[in-house]
This record gives structure tokens, C-alpha cells and sequence, in this order.
């Protein structure tokens, strides 16, 4: 049984976007804090800090949960993926990126990062999501600048569904 | 924005929970999904002097039929429910209730035996355990007990649960056939916290409400054998009796219009499954 007194700093390890790495914690760091703070990985970004907001969305074994909401040790063994590892190593966007960009699902950018995880989950779950669904996905997450309208434009065309409607 | 300082225990198995707990007493939170409980210590509503985290106890982590009950192990996630491949047939009012329990993000850590002891009166799955008369499995150092839904839930996020004890399964009855249920709730935006949420079951004659976000837990009543005027009646003078107060979210005033109006609509969806 793993026990830890609130004050003591053991190193956890985790595969994050296919790399090991470790880092030291204490039992209350938040995995965001973590990935932030201990490894410099900026783009999980921060907002409401209770669950809410959906900015620091990431994956953990492939689901998409708010890295707020997850305490550091509990990520401790295994796979994390985050917006930095979405691109390809030579720095080419992936599918989803390009279909942001393309339909400007962003303005100020801070929501991105989570949206991009959640809807890389929806997209490995089920190929070819329903709009219902991705509504549905994106219900998870707020964004104050765009109106949703992008995101969903986004989300629709990498699953093609958008080529064959005129209007969103 | 940050908990304070806690201890944090992973234990292996329910029994190294419980010493644990015996050790801890109400000094200590019990840590499943996290999506209740972090958010209240990240804004230091709750203190705990250490963390039980009970998420990788293999032996909890079970959904499994026996006898007329569906037993979820208290290591399941609301998501994993949810994607149970006969949750529609064994227990459609779960299956109904479950898509309302906060978003899929949460819903992929957040646990249904977590939902029960975190017992927010808006909360979903504690209203489908109450309309459905199931029941929750204590586990503590001194033995195990089984508390029914309407026992357990005692008011504002309490509960019937002793500081040594811990929720190991909860037990929702399966539905028999020529029964039918329905789910409804209005929130301002889908995934927040319910206003109100009703939950309704239909076997022939026989009707059951369950409201949520009214009283300072979930209401249930029943409305056997009535239809048009009366029943009307009937759900005014409950909706009278659940209290309910004005706060940021709605009017109590609007929460009682509510139940009035869609309770009798769930009722009437329940009955039109159960043909």
C-alpha cells in the first residue's frame, strides 16, 4: 500500500505523449499543477480550477478527464496525453488542429488545448461522430470567444459529415 | 484555488480501506473519481487530514447482476455504467438518468458510489437509487451493513454513512418486466447541476416520483391509480410538502412549477413505457 504523509516528495512516473518522464510531488499537487509547473508543459491551460471550465482537459489511458480535477499521484503509472502531443515531431499540425485553424474555432486560444483532447477521444472512440455527439463533447467545455460555431465546424469536418451540409 | 495539505493512502483491497478508516476516523475522505471532492478542496470547503484513494481497489471494480439487483462496486466509473451493455434493459432508468450526471469529461473519473456519498440534493444518481428503493453496501472494520436509499441519504450532502465506514457497492433493483421509467431534468446548461431533475416509474397502476433539487434530498412519492385532475392535485399538494427556497439558481416558486408540470410528464412517459 502506497502511503504518504502531506508533506513528503516522492517522484511519480508517467508515459506522457509516449515519453516516460518523472517528476517529484506531494500528495495535493493536481496533475494540471504538475504538467504545468514541474514539467513545463504549458499548453494544458488552467481556468476555473473546479471542473468546470474544461481548459485543463487532457487524457488519461486514453479518456478525457480535467487535469484539475486529478491529483498528480494518481496519474502516477500511467498514460497521459496532452495538446503538445497532437502534432507531428517534425511540428505538422494533426487532422483536428488543421480543421481548427482552417475554421477559426479559436480567437483567444485558452479553451483550445481541452477542446482538442476531448475531441481526440471522441474521434478514437467512435470514427464518425454524430453532431449530437460532438455537441455533446464540446457541452463539457467553455469557450467565451467563438460561439461554438468553429469548434463544431471543426469537429464536423474532420469527421467529413460537414462536406455534405450546406449550412451548420 | 489550491487544496491544503492532506496524507494520501492507496490502499489495495476494501479491508486495508476500512483499517484505514477505523484509523482516520472523520479525519479522513474517502477518494474515487475526485470530481466532487477535489472541487471542494481546491477551494478548501472541505479539509481532510488524509486521502483514502479507493479508485485502483480491483475487487470494487465490478458491475454484476444477483438476484433482482444490478451491484456496482464502488470503484466504477459513472462512464463505465454507462457504456454496461445491458444497463438500457436491466436498469433503463440508470441508463436514462446517467447522460444528465455532469459531462463525459467528469463522467470518465467521476463514480456512481461517489455520487451517493457526496449526496448533493441536485444530483442524479442518488435520485435514480431513491425512486428505485435501492440500497447502499457499508463496509467498515467492524462488519458490513445494507441501508436502503431512503434510509442512507439524510439531507444537505449527509448521509447515514459513519466516519469508519466505507460504501463498497450500491445495489439498484433490476426492473421487472411491464414496468417502464423515465428521466427528465432542467438545468441552465446541460451537464451544470440540476434545478430540478424527476424520475418516474410506471407498473400498471402502481407510480412512483422521485424529484431532485427541492428538498434538501430526494423526494419520493407515490401516485398509485391517479390520472388528469387528481393527479394534478396530488403532485401540487407533494410539491407543497418538499419545501424548496429561492436561491441564485431558480425561485422556489418556479422549482414547484416544475415538478407540477413535468412530474405529471414523466409519470405519463413512464406509463407509456410500460405498455
Amino acid at each position: 500500500m502506497l502511503r504518504l504523509t502531506s508533506n513528503q516528495c516522492v517522484a511519480i512516473t508517467f508515459m506522457l505523449n509516449g515519453r516516460e518522464i518523472s517528476g517529484p510531488i506531494e500528495p495535493r499537487m493536481l496533475l494540471s499543477d504538475f504538467l504545468r509547473d514541474e514539467l513545463g508543459k504549458t499548453g494544458t491551460h488552467v481556468g476555473c480550477e473546479h471542473g468546470v471550465c474544461g481548459a485543463c482537459t487532457v487524457r488519461i489511458d486514453g479518456l478525457a478527464v480535467r487535469a484539475c480535477l486529478t491529483l498528480a499521484v494518481q496519474a502516477d503509472g500511467r498514460r497521459v496525453e496532452t495538446v503538445e502531443g497532437l502534432a507531428g515531431a517534425d511540428g505538422v499540425l494533426g487532422a483536428l488542429q488543421e480543421a481548427f485553424h482552417r475554421h477559426h474555432a479559436l480567437q483567444c486560444g485558452y479553451c483550445s488545448a481541452g477542446l482538442l483532447m476531448s475531441l481526440t477521444a471522441l474521434f478514437e472512440q467512435v470514427a464518425s461522430p454524430s453532431e449530437a455527439e460532438i455537441r455533446d463533447v464540446i457541452g463539457g467545455h467553455l469557450c467565451r470567444c467563438t460561439g461554438y460555431a468553429g469548434i463544431l465546424a471543426a469537429a464536423l469536418d474532420v469527421t467529413k459529415v460537414y462536406k455534405e451540409k450546406t449550412t451548420i | 484555488m489550491k487544496p491544503r495539505p492532506f496524507a494520501y493512502c492507496r490502499p489495495e483491497t476494501a479491508a486495508e480501506a476500512a483499517v484505514l478508516l477505523a484509523e482516520y476516523g472523520d479525519e479522513a475522505r474517502i477518494l474515487a473519481g475526485g470530481q466532487s471532492l477535489l472541487p471542494m478542496l481546491n477551494f478548501r470547503l472541505v479539509d481532510a487530514a488524509a486521502l483514502i484513494d479507493i479508485s485502483r481497489i480491483e475487487e470494487l471494480s465490478y458491475i454484476r447482476e444477483t438476484g433482482d439487483r444490478l451491484e456496482i462496486g464502488a470503484a466504477v466509473t459513472q462512464a463505465q455504467l454507462l457504456a454496461y451493455p445491458d444497463l438500457a434493459k436491466a436498469v433503463p432508468l440508470l441508463a436514462k438518468g446517467l447522460p444528465f450526471v455532469g459531462h463525459v469529461q467528469t463522467r470518465n473519473r467521476g463514480t456512481v458510489c461517489g455520487s451517493l456519498a457526496h449526496a448533493d440534493p441536485s444530483s442524479e444518481l442518488p435520485l435514480v437509487l431513491a425512486t428505485l428503493g435501492g440500497e447502499v453496501v457499508l463496509r467498515s472494520a467492524r462488519g458490513e451493513r445494507v441501508v436502503g436509499a431512503a434510509e442512507f441519504q439524510l439531507g444537505l450532502l449527509t448521509t447515514a454513512r459513519e466516519p469508519d465506514e466505507l460504501i463498497v457497492a450500491a445495489r439498484f433493483p433490476l426492473q421487472s418486466p411491464g414496468t417502464g421509467s423515465a428521466f427528465t431534468e432542467v438545468a441552465r446548461r446541460h451537464g451544470d447541476f440540476a434545478i430540478v431533475s424527476l424520475a418516474a416509474v410506471a407498473a400498471g397502476a402502481a407510480l412512483r416520483l422521485g424529484v431532485g433539487g427541492v428538498a434538501d434530498h430526494p423526494a419520493v412519492a407515490a401516485f398509485d391509480g391517479l390520472a388528469g385532475a387528481d393527479l394534478d392535485a396530488a403532485l401540487n399538494a407533494f410539491v407543497w410538502e418538499l419545501g424548496g427556497s429561492d436561491d441564485l439558481h431558480a425561485s422556489a416558486h418556479y422549482r414547484r412549477d416544475l415538478v407540477r408540470r413535468l412530474g405529471r410528464r414523466v409519470l405519463e412517459e413512464a406509463q407509456a413505457c410500460s405498455a
